[in-house]
């Protein structure tokens, strides 16, 4: 460290006083790397990058984010539709969370096939346990925030946990809500520790990078770098290796943020947070469901452990049970390269930990309540039983005397993977159980497909339905009369729509408070002054907002739209619907307050289109869609371009790195 | 460690160039792309589109008496709409504008000229002056006074006296009736 010299006088007179060039010099640069490192060890570095991204689009998110529970909702729709470029903030946010997950998840899993926790790398190890604790904290609190529907009945189950413990419980549940249930102190602490804990995990990372300087990294086979012909500075090599391995990691992150934005979200949480009703079929973020699947696997109560204790203890040991892994695989042999049966062991971990997570995200039911306390059963008897078994009859192959061998190409295999878990990751969409396939327009939805946009013919007619037929019980409350510009309507024709309702004014001098016609700046009025009026208008049960709906519902459009042409005149027989209820196939129990509204030419377009029954529902799904996702267009076209971008930055990175490596390899 | 460096330097002069070349182009595009995805960060601090939809704002004129000021919001921030007395309007009127720091003529400043519109915040450090209510301080020129650092104001609000630099400013505003001014 100290051999530092630089030509520059300006580098030396700091260098003397702060060594920060020095260290730079020492860790980022000559830091001496084993040769042979694969694309797995590409995952640490694509982690940090994550972090840094959640850290910024968090920053920003918060500037336009309020933490209280009457406005938290609207705040993150405002973001959405009206903060400039909020829906990116945003998406790359909430799909950030997913990807961190994914890239901590194959970094573990890279640990553990290649024996990366043992000595002299324990310390390494835990702190990288408390950086995953660290993270499911921080990601549990940011789901809240959103505060729908999913957000409100998750906080409200995992801050439950701690009621299992005797005693303390209740306290400790009561001091984590600040009340007597998940309400507006919650949420207000969760934003605080939600903003606070990625500067925590900042610090953790410091650390972990410290360790692992300190005894420098593992590497595929396992065995120490004996001397210089084992290792490569760490510039350029790694630099490019990791710069290239970040541009094919974007593209696939990418396409999740500009595609399926909504791919790892819960439909549910478009609902705003409502205390009185739990959703049908409430599961955490896809990253919690394995340790979800071992918290549910207990069923029986024993004497001073009910069944309750049980699971939250299981669960909470599922991790920390990872602090002791250094001891309960006392193999000399770190690499499962030269491991025959743990590589075995390995894999059927691996698929047990799959296999978990695919438990938890599915009702509590049948068989898959045993294929739980199965795969929970192994998942502790591989650290407890297998692991230190294995250590003691386990023949390792021979290893290799130093560090020789090419490294091998595996970036497909890093994409296919990423996929492979992704898919998995899509895991409960909500099955509606019983209910008929969803209808199909006969032309598929405009919007659909890498390039689709909303067709501006069929959301200005399905505007005319929505304003003609819908908005008579029906609100839109987070949508603007300005907004309808953005469909191709006129100022004038804007103007018109706002002023046919009127809305309370500012008090006058006299403080008395008189209405004035709406403006363009106004939402849509809503068609009634409050919930309990539009129930008690409605037969008692209130017609749902429909800002959201497309996106409120599993495969929101077919549902809406299957729902708009389900309608029998009369019940089947053996459905028995109750008085003032009617029968539709698609909605859950079929028996629906709302009355077939649509029906061949219930309204007259303005552009001449005829007004069948279900092009009037093609429109009013069409329509709902721009409302819950107007940013859709500008979205796509910015994917591809950022796609194409990608593209060319990660071909040339990918051309550097041979040109740099071509010498090594 | 620094043999190591050198032995993995490209031997020919050829892929010297070529390793150049990418290394250029890969930093170049790179800096591109990474000044491109700024941009939606600083944007996203600009006001949102519902934020710059609220400004307009309409005031009712009607009940505003001769020598009455009030103050409405615009934006965030205060206007005032003075019904000015013939004799304040005589005296901005009279102003050699040659004395004055920002010159501008009376007509300049109000479309009626009983009407003066005028974005009520200092030009100075932003405070906003006094002169709205009758038993303000008004300054020596009998328009407004900012009490943060002495700036006067004249019945035009053109500065007179003090560190402010220019007039108060004039806000978009029109005349959609007789008595309803629209301003933004």
């Amino acid at each position: 460290m100290s051999d530092f010299k630089s030509n520059n006088k300006v580098v030396n007179w700091i260098e003397e006083r702060l060594p920060v060039f020095s260290m730079m010099q020492h860790s980022a640069i000559e830091y001496p790397t084993p040769r042979n490192l694969n694309y797995w060890w590409n995952f640490g570095s694509l982690a940090a990058v994550m972090l840094i991204i959640m850290i910024l689009t968090g920053l920003f998110l918060a500037m336009n984010y309020s933490s209280h529970t009457s406005l938290a909702f609207d705040s993150v729709e405002r973001i959405m539709r009206d903060v400039n470029y909020g829906w990116l903030l945003r998406y790359l946010h909430a799909n950030g969370a997913s990807m961190f997950f994914i890239l901590v998840y194959i970094h573990i899993f890279r640990g553990l096939y290649y024996g990366s926790y043992k000595s002299p790398r324990e310390i390494l190890w835990f702190i990288g346990i408390a950086i995953f604790l660290a993270m499911m904290a921080t990601g549990f609190m940011g789901y809240v925030l959103p505060w729908g529907q999913m957000s409100f009945w998750g906080a409200t189950v995992i801050t439950n946990l701690f009621s299992a413990f005797p005693v303390v419980g209740d306290y400790i549940v009561t001091l984590l809500w600040g009340g007597f249930s998940v309400d507006n102190p919650t949420l207000n602490r969760f934003f605080a520790l939600h903003f606070l804990l990625p500067f925590v995990i900042v610090g953790l990372v410091v650390l972990h990078v410290w360790a692992l300087h300190t005894v420098k990294s593992n590497n595929p086979l396992g065995i120490d770098m004996k001397g210089p012909q084992d290792s490569i500075p760490f510039h350029p090599f790694y630099t490019i290796k990791d710069l290239y391995g970040i541009g094919l990691f974007l593209m696939f992150y990418m396409a999740f943020v500009f595609w399926a934005p909504n791919f790892f979200g819960e439909p549910d949480n478009y609902i705003p947070a409502n205390p009185m009703v739990t959703p049908p079929h409430i599961v955490p973020e896809w990253y919690y469901l394995p340790f979800y699947a071992i918290l549910r696997a207990f069923t029986f109560d024993l004497p001073l452990l009910p069944a309750k204790l049980q699971g939250v203890l299981a669960m909470f040991s599922a991790i920390l049970i990872l602090f002791a892994l250094p001891w309960l695989d006392s193999s000399k042999v770190r690499s499962a390269k030269f491991r025959p049966l743990y590589r075995q062991f390995f894999w059927l971990f691996f698929v047990d930990c799959m296999v978990l997570g695919y438990v938890g995200g599915k009702p509590a039911e049948g068989v898959l309540i045993k294929v739980g306390q199965f795969c929970t059963a192994y998942y502790f008897a591989h650290f407890l039983l297998i692991l230190p078994l294995l250590s003691r009859i386990e023949k390792p192959k021979p290893l290799p005397a130093s560090i020789a061998q090419p490294v091998v190409k595996a970036a497909a295999l890093l994409a296919m993977i990423g996929f492979g878990i992704a898919g998995f990751g899509g895991q409960a969409q909500a099955s509606s159980a019983g209910m008929p396939e969803f209808k199909k327009p006969a032309a598929a939805f405009s919007w659909e497909g890498m390039f689709g946009k909303h067709d501006q013919a069929a959301l200005k007619r399905g505007w005319q339905v929505f304003h003609d037929v819908c908005a008579n019980c029906h609100s839109m409350k987070l949508v603007a009369y300005r907004n309808l510009a953005d469909i191709g309507f006129t100022a004038d024709e804007v103007k018109a729509f706002a002023a046919e309702k009127e809305v309370p004014d500012e008090p006058n001098d006299e403080g008395v408070v008189n209405n004035r016609p709406a403006r363009p700046s106004d939402r849509i009025v809503p068609p009634f002054a409050n919930d309990k009026a539009a129930a008690a208008a409605n037969g008692g049960a209130l017609p749902p907002d429909l800002s959201l709906m497309n996106k409120a519902r599993p495969s929101g459009p077919y549902y809406v739209y299957s729902l708009m042409l389900g309608y029998e005149d009369a019940a089947p027989e053996g459905h028995p619907i109750p008085e003032g209820k009617f029968f539709n196939h698609y909605f859950p129990g079929n028996a629906i307050s709302m009355p077939a509204v649509i029906s061949d030419d219930i309204v007259a377009y303005a552009d001449g289109t005829k007004a069948t029954k279900e092009q009037v529902a093609y429109d009013i799904v069409t329509f709902l869609n721009w409302a819950a996702e107007p940013e859709l267009d500008a979205r796509k076209s910015m994917g591809v371009k950022v796609m194409v971008f990608l593209a060319l930055l990660t071909a040339l990175m990918y051309a550097l790195k041979r040109q740099i490596w071509k010498d090594v390899h | 460690m620094a043999d190591q460096a050198h032995n993995a330097q490209p031997s020919s002069v050829d892929g010297q160039t070529r390793r150049d070349f990418l290394l250029y182009a890969t930093s170049a595009v790179g800096a591109v792309g990474t000044g491109l995805a700024l941009w939606p960060f600083v944007h996203s601090m600009n006001p949102a589109a519902d934020t710059l939809a609220l400004s307009t704002t309409d005031v009712d004129i009607s009940a505003i008496k001769p020598g009455q000021s009030v103050t409405v919001v615009w934006r965030g921030k205060p206007v005032f709409v003075r019904h000015r007395l013939p004799e304040e309007i005589a005296d901005a009127a009279k102003v050699n504008t040659a004395d004055l720091r920002e010159p501008e003529t009376d007509t300049q400043r109000a479309k009626k000229p009983e009407w003066l519109v005028l974005i009520g915040v200092c030009t100075h450090l932003g405070c906003v002056p006094l002169g709205q209510k009758p038993a303000d301080p008004k300054g020596e020129f009998g328009g407004w006074f900012c009490p943060c650092h002495g700036s006067h104001y004249d019945t035009s609000g053109r500065i007179r006296k003090g560190p402010a630099p220019s007039n108060l400013p004039v806000p978009p505003y029109q005349f959609t009736t007789d008595t309803t001014v629209r301003i933004g």
